[in-house]
C-alpha cells in the first residue's frame, strides 16, 4: 500500500526536477491571489519581465483574499528558497512584517505590488492609485448623469485595502465635488459574480430612482451589469466597472456598460519584477511606481494603447 | 504495516459490533500507522528533493502552519468520534479571534481576559451547536452550517468590518511568537505557537481516554441508542462534546490572533474542511465511534508538510491543490479497505 502511494509522488518529483532549470537569479512572486483573471494578467507581466530579465519566477497567492495565514505561509516557503529577491502583495500587511523583516536581515529585496507593504523594508512598491483611480469614476458618473440624483455603490470586501481605497474614493469625492449626487446605498458582494448580481438587484428594487451604479472590481461590476440586464433596467441605470475581463468588455462594447477604470495588471507584474532584478543588481529603484489607471469605452476599448491593458 | 487483502468469496456484511472499544484498539492504530508511515516517507522524498527542506527555519515555518489547523482538528475529532460533524469551528475561531481583540484593544482591559473571551465565545458556540443538535434534534451538518454563518456574521459587525491589531499590546503577539524554548536552549528559536498545539494535544487525548467525557464520545458515536438506554444523559453530554469542539476553535482563534498580531473578521472559511480532513486523514471515522488524537496531530502535519513541500518544490499551485485532495480521497479509500478487511477477517 505504502509503495502504491509513493508512486505519484515519485512520479511528481521526477517532473520537478527536469523542470527544475538550475542556479540562475530566482524572485518568487506572492500575490493575493491566482485564479482571478487580473492576477492571472499580473502574472502574465511578471513572466514577460522574467523572461526578458532571464531570472526565473513562481508565481502563488491564497485562493481567496481573507486567507492571511495562508499566505505567510507561503511568504514563509518562499524566503525558505533563498531567492534572490521576493515580490509580494500583502493582504495584511502587519501581519507579514516579522516575515518581511527576516527577508531584510537575510538580505533579501522586498518589492511590493498591487497594494504593496505599510514598511519601510520594501525597496519599491508597483500599485495603482486606487483613491485617484476611484475618485476619477466618481467624476464619470457625476459627467453622465448630469451631476444630480441618487447612485449605489457595489464593493468587493469591507476590509482590504483595494475595497476600501475604491469605496472611499469613489464616496469621498462625490460628497466633495457633486454635492446634488446622494450615494444611497454601499454594500458589498465578496467579489462574487452572483452573490453581486443578486445585491445589485434588490438595490435596484429598493432605490427605484437610482441613476447610476459602480461597480469596485470586476466581479461587483458583473454583479451590477447582470442586475441591469435582469431587470431591463439598459439605458435608465448609468454602470461603471472597474479592471477589465471579457464579460465587463462585452457589457461596455454593447454599452451596457458606460465605461469602466483599468488598472494596469500587466504592468503591475511586469514593474515588480523587473524592480527586485533591478535591486538585485544593486541599482536604485523608485520607492513607489505608480503604475498608472485609465479610462476606457466604448470610444478607445479598441485603441492600440488601451488593448494590452484589457486582460480577457 | 500491509495487510493482505483477502481475496476470498466476500461473506455477507455482519453489522458493527454496537461497541468499539475506545479507538486504542488495533483498527485505528493500523490507520495511524499509515498515515505515520506516508509522512515519513514524504519529509525523506521532500529532503532528497530540495535542500530547502529540512532546513531548521523551514521546519519551523511547517510547525507554525500546523499549529492552528492542528488545534481546530483536535476539537473536531471529538465532535466526529461522537458521530457528529461540526462546520463551524472555522468561523468561530475568527469570532473568537474577534472577541479576543474587542476586550484587549478595543476595551483596553487586560490580555488574560482577553484570551478567556476568546475561548468563552468558542465554547458558548460550540454549547449552542450541540443545544440544538442534540435538544432541537436538528441534524448536525444544517446545526453547525448555520452556525458557521452565524459567526461569520457576529465576527463581521463586532470588529466593524475591519481587522483589530493588537500593535499597542506587543506582549500579545509574544504569546504566539516568543519562545520559551529560545530563553533555555538559545539557539533553539521554537515558537510557542507550536507548544500550545502540542499541550492542546495532550490534554486532549487525556480527556478522550482518560475522563468520562472520553468515554461517553466514543459511546455515543458506536451506539447512541444504546447509550441512552443504559441511562447515560446523552442530551448533555453531547452538549458537552460539542462545547469541547468549541472550546478548541476558541483557543484556535487566541491562536490566530496572536500571530498574525490581528484578529481578521472575514477570515474562517474553508478552515473546517482542512481539520475534518486532518481528522479523517489520521484514521477518524467519519460514521463515528473511532479516532485518535495522535492520528489527528499526524494528520494535520501530512497535510502542512505536504503542502510546505509541493511549494519548496516550485510546483504550480493549480497541482499543489490537486495533490491535496487526491491525498485526502486516498486516505479514506485506505480506511474504507481497512474496514472491509477487518469486517471479513
Amino acid at each position: 500500500m505504502k509503495t502504491r502511494t509513493l508512486f505519484p509522488l515519485a512520479a511528481v518529483l521526477a517532473m520537478l526536477v527536469a523542470s527544475h532549470a538550475w542556479a540562475e537569479t530566482y524572485i518568487p512572486v506572492i500575490s493575493k491571489g491566482f485564479q482571478h483573471q487580473f492576477w492571472q494578467a499580473v502574472k502574465l507581466g511578471a513572466e514577460k519581465a522574467a523572461k526578458e530579465l532571464k531570472v526565473r519566477i513562481t508565481f502563488e497567492g491564497p485562493e481567496n483574499e481573507s486567507q492571511v495565514d495562508k499566505q505567510l505561509e507561503m511568504l514563509q516557503a518562499a524566503l525558505a528558497k533563498k531567492p534572490q529577491a521576493i515580490c509580494f502583495a500583502a493582504l495584511d500587511s502587519k501581519a507579514a512584517i516579522p516575515l518581511l523583516k527576516k527577508a531584510s536581515a537575510a538580505k533579501i529585496p522586498v518589492v511590493g505590488f498591487d497594494s504593496g507593504v505599510d514598511s519601510d523594508i520594501p525597496v519599491a512598491t508597483a500599485a495603482t492609485d486606487n483613491v485617484a483611480a476611484a475618485g476619477f469614476a466618481a467624476d464619470k458618473m457625476a459627467e453622465l448623469i448630469g451631476d444630480a440624483g441618487e447612485v449605489a455603490v457595489v464593493v468587493h470586501d469591507q476590509t482590504s485595502r483595494t475595497g476600501i481605497d475604491r469605496r472611499d474614493g469613489f464616496v469621498n469625492r462625490i460628497k466633495a465635488k457633486h454635492p446634488k449626487i446622494t450615494v444611497v446605498a454601499v454594500q458589498y458582494g465578496g467579489g462574487d459574480h452572483l452573490k453581486s448580481t443578486d445585491l445589485a438587484k434588490a438595490m435596484l428594487q429598493s432605490h427605484p430612482n437610482l441613476k447610476g451604479m459602480f461597480g469596485a472590481n470586476e466581479g461587483s461590476a458583473i454583479g451590477v451589469v447582470n442586475a441591469v440586464k435582469e431587470l431591463k433596467k439598459q439605458g435608465k441605470v448609468v454602470v461603471i466597472g472597474y479592471d477589465a475581463g471579457k464579460q465587463q468588455k462585452d457589457a461596455v462594447r454593447s454599452g451596457l456598460m458606460a465605461g469602466a477604470i483599468s488598472q494596469d495588471p500587466v504592468g503591475i507584474g511586469y514593474k515588480c519584477v523587473e524592480a527586485a532584478a533591478k535591486a538585485i543588481k544593486g541599482e536604485t529603484v523608485p520607492k513607489t511606481i505608480d503604475t498608472g489607471f485609465k479610462w476606457y469605452d466604448k470610444t478607445n476599448i479598441d485603441a492600440a494603447d488601451m488593448k494590452p491593458l484589457l486582460y480577457d | 504495516m500491509d495487510q493482505p487483502t483477502p481475496l476470498g468469496d466476500r461473506e455477507p456484511r455482519t453489522p458493527r459490533p454496537a461497541r468499539r472499544g475506545r479507538g486504542r484498539g488495533a483498527p485505528s492504530a493500523v490507520q495511524t500507522l499509515l498515515a505515520f508511515g506516508v509522512l515519513i516517507a514524504m519529509v525523506v522524498v521532500f529532503s532528497i528533493a530540495s535542500p530547502n527542506f529540512l532546513q531548521f527555519d523551514n521546519i519551523v515555518g511547517i510547525l507554525l502552519a500546523t499549529a492552528v489547523n492542528g488545534v481546530l482538528a483536535l476539537g473536531v475529532t471529538f465532535v466526529i468520534i461522537a458521530g457528529g460533524i461540526d462546520l463551524s469551528i472555522g468561523t468561530v475561531m475568527s469570532l473568537s479571534a474577534v472577541m479576543t481583540g474587542v476586550v484587549i484593544t478595543n476595551w483596553q482591559l487586560p490580555i488574560p481576559l482577553g484570551i478567556v473571551a476568546g475561548l468563552a465565545t468558542g465554547a458558548v458556540a460550540g454549547m449552542v451547536n450541540g443545544f440544538v443538535i442534540a435538544r432541537l434534534k436538528l441534524p448536525p451538518f444544517i446545526a453547525t452550517l448555520g452556525m458557521l454563518k452565524v459567526a461569520n456574521g457576529l465576527a463581521l459587525i463586532t470588529s466593524g468590518l475591519r481587522p483589530i491589531y493588537f500593535t499597542d499590546t506587543p506582549s500579545f503577539n509574544e504569546i504566539a511568537m516568543g519562545s520559551i524554548v529560545a530563553k533555555l536552549i538559545p539557539s533553539l528559536e521554537i515558537p510557542n505557537l507550536v507548544l500550545f498545539l502540542f499541550g492542546a494535544a495532550l490534554i486532549a487525548g487525556f480527556a478522550l481516554n482518560r475522563t468520562i467525557l472520553g468515554r461517553y464520545t466514543f459511546a455515543l458515536g458506536s451506539n447512541e441508542e444504546a447509550t441512552r438506554l443504559s441511562g447515560v444523559p446523552v442530551v448533555a453530554w453531547k452538549i458537552a462534546v460539542y462545547a469541547v469542539c468549541g472550546l478548541f476553535a476558541g483557543l484556535a482563534g487566541v491562536l490566530i490572533a496572536a500571530r498574525l498580531d490581528s484578529a481578521q473578521p472575514s477570515l474562517g472559511f474553508g478552515y473546517e474542511l482542512e481539520a475534518i480532513a486532518a481528522a479523517v486523514i489520521g484514521g477518524t471515522s467519519l460514521s463515528g465511534g473511532e479516532g485518535t488524537i495522535l492520528g489527528t496531530v499526524i494528520g494535520a502535519f501530512l497535510i502542512s508538510i505536504l503542502t510546505n513541500g509541493l511549494r519548496i518544490l516550485s510546483v504550480s499551485q493549480e497541482w499543489q491543490i490537486v495533490v491535496t485532495g487526491v491525498i485526502v480521497v486516498v486516505a479514506v479509500y485506505l480506511d474504507i479497505v481497512r474496514r472491509r478487511t477487518q469486517e471479513q477477517a
